[in-house]
C-alpha cells in the first residue's frame, strides 16, 4: 500500500426528522391519509396543489381549501433510468409536473410508466394509492390512465384523526477522506506511535498535525514523534449519557498535553476515581491491543495517572 | 458608493479531490496564489468571508476548520454564508461599502464527490411535500428542459450548441475537467442521460475551491494592485420562489431583476458573460433574461458545463470574468451565479476595465 | 464613504418552547416576522431585502432552507441572504442586515433567525461521528465544562457563582412571556442541588433546547424620520471577530477574538468605561459560568474579577449593569436564533419596550453572541439616541 495514500472511510448520516405541519399542511396530509388530494385556494382564485401555507402574492395565510381530482394531465416529464435511494420507485420511472383536474398549478410527483416511450406531455395520469397511508406525499404514486376519470378513493382514512406531523428520514452516505497530515497521524497511531508535526514557521508542535497551522496558514510538516505521557491541563467529569456513548458515566473527559506538544487534545482519563483527577496530573496512555487498533486516537483506550507529582500550574496555564 | 475592484483570483478544480471535506489542502495554495498576485499578506485584508455547505461535507460547522488555512491569529473580522461564495463576495462588498473594511478576501470550497450530489441537492426542496420523494437535481432540470422543448423555447440543436461550445472553449481552461473540441453532432450522438438531457448537457460533479481579493479603490493599499484590477460597477441578487408549480420554469425573473438592479441596461453592450448555468438549457434562459446580445462572448472558460465546483462555481464565474477584463479581452464583463433548483436565485456582478 | 445611520424599528419573537408542534417551519418564522412587521408598522411590500440566519442545516434536515422558505417569508422578487456562523449566527445575521442599510444599498431590511431543533436532536446534530476522530465530549456542555473548570481555577471564583447566575436568569425569565423556561422557585440552593452533568457544570446551570424564531426590521435614518418612528433603537456600532478553534496556547477561557471584538466596539462607539456607560447587556450565556467569563472578556471587569460583578448583584435586574434581563440563553435557546434574540432584546431595552423586564431609563445596551468553540463573536451597541460618531 502506498505509504502516503490518504485514509478513506464511510460516513453514514441518518436521522428520522419529525416535522410538525401547521394548519395548512395538516389539511393536505390528512387528505392524503384519506385518499384525497386537497388544494389551497389562492387570493387570485387559482387552486394550488400542494396548498402553500401562505399566498404567493398576498403572503396571507391560505385558509380556503378545495379537493381536486386524483387524475390529471402531465405538463412536463423527465425519465429516470437508475433510481436513487429513497425515490418513489425502484425501477425506471418518470418524474412529472401533473396538473390535476380542478387544480391550476401542477404537482411534482412520480409516474410509474413502463418506459420513456410511454410518457408524453399532455397524457393523462391518475393516482395509485398505497394501502397503508401515513398522511404523506409518499402515500401515492401516479400511473398512466387511459382516460377514464378516477373515482375518488373513499375507503376512509387509514390514520386515526388529523395528521399533524410527518416523519421524513434523511439518510446520506459520504466517503470521508482524511488530509495527508491526518492520514500520517492515523497510520502512526495504528502502530502505537504518536507522530506529531510542527509548523515550519512558528515551530509549535501540533498533535494531531494539521493541514494548516492555524496561526500561519501553512501545513505542519516537520515530524516529531512524541512519548505517550503528559499532563491533564483541564477536564470535566461526564455524568450524562448520550446517544452513541460507549463508556458508562461517570468518566473524565480531559485535555491531555503530551510531553513535547504545544497543544492539548481531548481524551479520556480512566483507571482512577473521577474525583481524584486534578488539573496538572501526570498521565500515560493505555493502548488497545494491536489487533483492535484502527486509525484514530481511539487506539489509546484512555490515559491513566502515573503517580508522579502534578505539574506546576504555572507550567501549563498558558494552555488553558 | 465606494468603488471596489477585483484584484486577485485563484481556483483549483478536479473530479475527485483526494483530501479532506474542508478542502484546507486546496485553500492553502489558493491563498498562496492570491498573495503572489497582489503582493499582499494577511494583514492587508480587512474582512474575510466564505461560502460552503455543511450538507456537502456531511457534518455541522464544516466551515470552521477551513479557517485554519487563513492563519486567523491575531483574530480576524470574518463571516460565512451557507451559499455559493459569490454571495460571500456580496457580503464582503457590503462590508467595504460600510467603510468598516478597505479590502476583503473571499473563498469557497466543496467536495461534491463525497456523496451523490444530485441526491443531496434534493434536500434543498420543500421538506414536507417534495424532498420525501427525493427528486434529484438532474431530473428537475430535465423537466425544465422538456418544457422548453415542448413550448418551442429551444430545440435539441440549441442545447447541443451550448454543450459543444462550452466543451470546446474549455480546452483553453487549465482548470476545466470536461474539455475537448466538440461539434453539435458529437453532442447529439451522445445517448440520453436523463431524458431529454444528455450527460454533456449537465455540469460534471466537481470538487474544488476558489478565492478572490477585492479592494476599495480609494484605499492606499489599492495603489499596489491598480495595474491589475477589474472594477465592480454593478452587483445585485434576487430570488424567485422554490415551488416548481408556482413559477414559470422557462423564465428566471430574479436573474432579470438582478441584472437591472446591477445597472445592466443594455445587455448587448456586454463583451463577455460568464454564466453559471449547470444545464445547457439554463444558459439559454439566462441569455434571454439578461438581455445579452449575439456579440456577447458567453463562457469563454467553458462555464459550469466544464467544471462546477459547488459553492465556488459562482465565484469562479466572477473570477473568470475578471480575468478577461485584466487581459483586455473584455472592457465590460458580466458574471452570474445561481443557487437553488431550476435557477431559483440569481446574482449578477458587472465588471469593467480601468478606463 | 461614511456609514448610513440605521435603527431597529420592529422586533418580533415567537414563544420559545421545547417543541412547537403547532407550526411548520414557515409558520414558526412567520410568527416572529409578522410580529416584527406589525411592530414596525410595515408590510412585506415595504421590505427591500431579507436576511435569514440559522445554525447547521443538519438540525432540521433541510439544506439551505432559505430557498424553500423564500415564498413564505416575503423574499420572492427580493434579495435573500443566509448567514451561518455557528452559534453566533443570530448576531452576525443582524450585523449583515444592518450593513445592507448602512452601506446605503437598501432602506428597509427584514432579518430573521430561527431553529426548529425539536425536529431532530441537537446533541446528535452536533456530534455526528467523524472518521478517524475520537468522540469524547458529550455535546456542547462536555466541550465547555473543562474551560469553566479552568476559569474557576484561574480566577479563584467561589463555586456558587454559577448557581447565582442561573438563579438570576431563570427568575428574570419569569417576567418574559416569550421565554421557554418559566421555572418558579429557582434559587441558588435549588441550582446547587441539581444534578452535576459535566462537573463542574450542573443541570440547572445549562441552557434548554428550544424551538423558536426572532425577527427584526432595520431601517435607514431617513425612513425613521419620514415615518415618524417613535422609539427606534439606533445602531451605534457592531463588530465580528473570529479565531481558529484550536491553536497552540489559545486562551479558551478569555478568548482573544472576544477581547479584540469588545475593544474595537467600545472604541467605535466612544465608550471608555463600559461598566459605567452601558446601561444593560444581553450576552450569550448558555452555561451559567459564561456570565463572569464574558464580563471579563468584554472588559466590564478586570481579568479574574468578573465573578465579583455577579456576586455583588451588579448584574441582577436591579443592579447597576443588569445582564440577561430576558432570562438569556439559559432560559431559551433555539440555537440559530439565540444571538439575534440578544441583539433584539438589547434593542427592546433602549426602545423602552421590554415590558416587565425593562431596565428603567436604559439608553445604551449591548447585544452579544458567540459561537463555535468560543471562537466566533458578534456584538452590537444600540442606543435610544442617534449615534454621534
Amino acid at each position: 500500500m502506498n505509504a502516503s495514500a490518504s485514509l478513506h472511510a464511510q460516513m453514514h448520516v441518518e436521522f428520522p426528522y419529525t416535522r410538525s405541519l401547521g394548519p395548512v399542511l395538516s389539511r393536505f396530509m390528512t387528505g392524503l391519509a384519506a385518499g384525497r388530494i386537497v388544494g389551497g385556494v389562492l387570493a387570485d382564485g387559482r387552486v394550488a396543489v400542494p396548498p402553500p401555507e401562505f399566498d404567493p402574492t398576498t403572503l396571507a395565510p391560505v385558509t380556503e381549501f378545495r379537493d381536486v381530482a386524483g387524475s390529471g394531465e402531465v405538463v412536463t416529464w423527465s425519465w429516470v433510468d437508475e433510481p436513487l435511494p429513497g425515490q418513489p420507485l425502484d425501477r425506471p420511472f418518470a418524474w412529472a409536473l401533473i396538473r390535476l383536474d380542478g387544480a391550476d398549478t401542477p404537482l411534482l410527483h412520480a409516474v410509474a410508466a413502463d418506459s420513456a416511450a410511454a410518457m408524453s406531455t399532455g397524457m393523462r395520469v391518475r393516482a395509485r394509492w398505497g394501502e397503508e397511508r401515513a398522511g404523506a406525499i409518499t402515500d401515492l404514486v401516479f400511473e398512466p390512465s387511459d382516460g377514464e376519470p378516477l373515482a375518488t378513493v373513499s375507503t376512509g382514512s387509514t390514520t386515526e384523526g388529523d395528521v399533524t406531523g410527518i416523519t421524513t428520514p434523511v439518510v446520506l452516505d459520504y466517503e470521508y477522506v482524511a488530509s495527508p497530515e491526518e492520514s500520517a497521524f492515523g497510520r502512526g497511531l495504528k502502530e502505537g506511535r504518536i507522530l506529531a508535526q510542527s509548523c515550519p514557521t512558528c515551530h509549535k508542535v501540533y498533535v494531531p498535525p494539521r493541514g494548516a497551522c492555524p496561526v500561519d496558514g501553512v501545513p505542519t510538516d516537520e515530524p516529531h514523534e512524541l512519548a505517550d505521557t503528559g499532563i491533564v491541563t483541564t477536564f470535566c467529569i461526564v455524568n450524562v449519557p448520550y446517544l452513541g456513548q460507549k463508556i458508562p458515566p461517570p468518566y473524565v473527559s480531559a485535555y491531555v498535553l503530551l510531553d513535547g506538544a504545544d497543544i492539548a487534545f481531548l481524551h479520556l482519563v480512566l483507571g482512577t476515581e473521577a474525583s481524584d483527577v486534578r488539573m496538572g496530573m501526570r498521565v500515560r496512555a493505555v493502548w488497545k491491543p494491536e489487533a483492535e487498533r484502527t486509525y484514530s486516537l481511539e487506539n489509546i483506550s484512555h490515559f491513566e495517572p502515573t503517580g508522579e507529582p502534578d505539574a506546576d500550574f504555572e507550567t501549563y496555564k498558558k494552555h488553558l | 458608493m465606494r468603488d471596489v475592484s477585483v484584484v486577485g483570483f485563484a481556483q483549483r478544480q478536479m473530479r475527485e479531490f483526494d483530501g479532506s471535506p474542508n478542502c484546507v489542502e486546496l485553500l492553502v495554495p489558493v491563498l498562496g496564489e492570491l498573495w503572489e498576485q497582489t503582493g499582499w499578506s494577511k494583514t492587508d485584508i480587512g474582512f474575510w468571508c466564505s461560502g460552503s455547505s455543511d450538507y456537502l461535507a456531511g457534518r455541522s460547522f464544516s466551515f470552521v476548520t477551513a479557517i485554519d488555512a487563513l492563519g486567523a491569529v491575531p483574530p480576524i473580522s470574518e463571516s460565512h454564508v451557507e451559499m455559493d461564495a459569490a454571495w460571500a463576495l456580496y457580503e464582503a462588498w457590503l462590508k467595504i461599502q460600510t467603510g468598516e473594511a478597505d479590502s476583503a478576501l473571499v473563498y469557497g470550497f466543496g467536495k461534491s464527490s463525497a456523496s451523490p450530489l444530485r441526491r443531496t441537492l434534493a434536500l434543498q426542496l420543500d421538506p414536507y411535500t417534495v424532498t420525501p420523494l427525493w427528486p434529484d437535481t438532474v431530473s428537475i432540470a430535465a423537466l425544465q428542459a422538456r418544457l422548453g422543448l415542448d413550448q418551442g423555447a429551444w430545440d435539441e440543436k440549441a442545447l447541443a450548441e451550448v454543450a459543444a461550445r462550452s466543451r470546446s472553449a474549455a480546452v483553453d481552461n487549465e482548470y476545466a475537467i470536461r474539455k475537448g473540441a466538440t461539434s453539435v453532432d458529437d453532442v447529439l450522438a451522445q445517448p440520453l442521460f436523463a431524458d431529454p438531457l444528455r450527460r454533456w448537457d449537465c455540469a460534471p460533479v466537481t470538487d474544488g475551491a476558489a478565492g478572490m481579493i477585492i479592494a476599495a479603490t480609494d484605499a492606499p493599499l489599492f495603489d499596489r494592485v491598480r495595474e491589475r484590477s477589474a472594477a465592480i460597477t454593478g452587483f445585485a441578487h434576487h430570488t424567485d420562489a422554490s415551488s416548481l408549480g408556482l413559477r414559470d420554469l422557462l423564465r428566471a425573473p430574479s436573474a432579470a431583476a438582478a441584472a437591472q438592479a446591477a445597472g445592466v441596461s443594455d445587455g448587448a453592450a456586454i463583451d463577455v458573460a460568464e454564466l453559471h448555468a449547470p444545464f445547457s438549457h439554463q444558459e439559454l434562459i439566462l441569455r434571454r433574461e439578461l438581455g445579452l446580445g449575439d456579440d456577447t462572448e458567453i463562457n469563454p472558460s467553458g462555464g459550469a458545463l466544464a467544471a462546477n465546483p459547488m459553492f465556488s462555481a459562482g465565484l469562479v464565474r466572477i473570477g473568470e470574468a475578471a480575468a478577461r477584463v485584466w487581459s483586455g479581452r473584455a472592457r465590460t464583463a458580466l458574471a452570474h451565479a445561481t443557487s437553488g433548483p431550476a435557477l431559483q436565485q440569481n446574482l449578477v456582478c458587472v465588471l469593467e476595465g480601468a478606463s | 464613504m461614511s456609514k448610513q445611520r440605521a435603527a431597529v424599528i420592529g422586533v418580533g419573537q415567537t414563544h420559545y418552547r421545547a417543541k412547537r408542534p403547532d407550526v411548520s417551519m414557515p409558520g414558526l418564522l412567520r410568527e416572529a416576522i409578522d410580529r416584527a412587521l406589525e411592530d414596525a408598522g410595515m408590510t412585506f411590500a415595504d421590505i427591500d431585502a431579507v436576511v435569514v440566519g440559522k445554525a447547521p442545516d443538519l438540525f432540521e434536515g433541510v439544506m439551505m432552507p432559505e430557498l424553500f422558505l423564500a415564498e413564505s417569508i416575503g423574499a420572492v422578487g427580493k434579495p435573500l441572504l443566509r448567514v451561518h456562523t455557528a452559534g453566533s449566527v443570530g448576531g452576525s445575521t443582524a450585523i449583515v442586515a444592518a450593513s445592507l442599510v448602512q452601506s446605503g444599498v437598501h432602506k428597509r431590511v427584514l432579518t430573521v433567525a430561527y431553529e426548529k431543533q425539536s425536529e431532530s436532536n441537537a446533541m446528535w446534530a452536533l456530534s455526528v461521528p467523524v472518521p478517524f476522530t475520537m468522540p469524547v465530549h458529550a455535546g456542547a456542555g462536555g466541550y465547555f465544562a473543562p474551560h469553566v473548570r479552568a476559569y474557576i481555577r484561574r480566577s479563584g471564583a467561589p463555586s456558587e457563582v454559577g448557581a447565582m447566575v442561573a438563579a438570576k436568569d431563570r427568575q428574570n425569565a419569569l417576567r418574559n412571556p416569550y421565554a421557554h423556561l418559566h421555572n418558579e422557585g429557582t434559587t441558588v440552593e435549588t441550582v446547587l442541588a441539581s444534578q452535576m452533568l459535566w462537573d463542574p457544570v450542573r443541570y440547572d446551570e445549562t441552557c434548554p433546547s428550544s424551538d423558536g424564531a426572532c425577527a427584526m426590521v432595520i431601517a435607514a435614518e431617513d425612513v425613521v424620520e419620514t415615518r415618524g418612528v417613535e422609539a427606534p433603537a439606533w445602531i451605534h456600532g457592531q463588530v465580528m471577530r473570529s479565531e481558529p478553534l484550536a491553536y497552540s496556547e489559545r486562551d479558551q477561557v478569555n478568548p482573544r477574538a472576544g477581547r479584540d471584538a469588545a475593544a474595537y466596539l467600545w472604541k467605535q462607539v466612544g465608550i471608555t468605561d463600559p461598566l459605567e456607560e452601558i446601561d444593560c447587556a444581553e450576552i450569550y450565556v448558555p452555561f451559567s459560568w459564561f456570565e463572569p467569563m464574558w464580563m471579563e472578556n468584554l472588559g466590564f471587569a478586570a481579568e479574574g474579577e468578573g465573578w465579583k460583578l455577579t456576586e455583588r448583584g451588579v448584574t441582577a435586574l436591579d443592579g447597576s449593569l443588569p445582564v440577561n434581563m430576558s432570562g438569556g440563553v439559559l432560559s431559551s435557546n433555539p440555537i440559530g436564533a439565540s444571538g439575534m434574540i440578544r441583539f433584539a432584546e438589547a434593542a427592546l431595552q433602549v426602545r423602552g419596550r421590554a415590558g416587565e423586564h425593562q431596565v428603567d431609563g436604559a439608553r445604551r445596551a449591548l447585544g452579544h453572541a458567540y459561537g463555535g468553540g468560543s471562537q466566533f463573536f458578534a456584538m452590537w451597541v444600540v442606543g435610544s439616541e442617534k449615534p454621534t460618531n
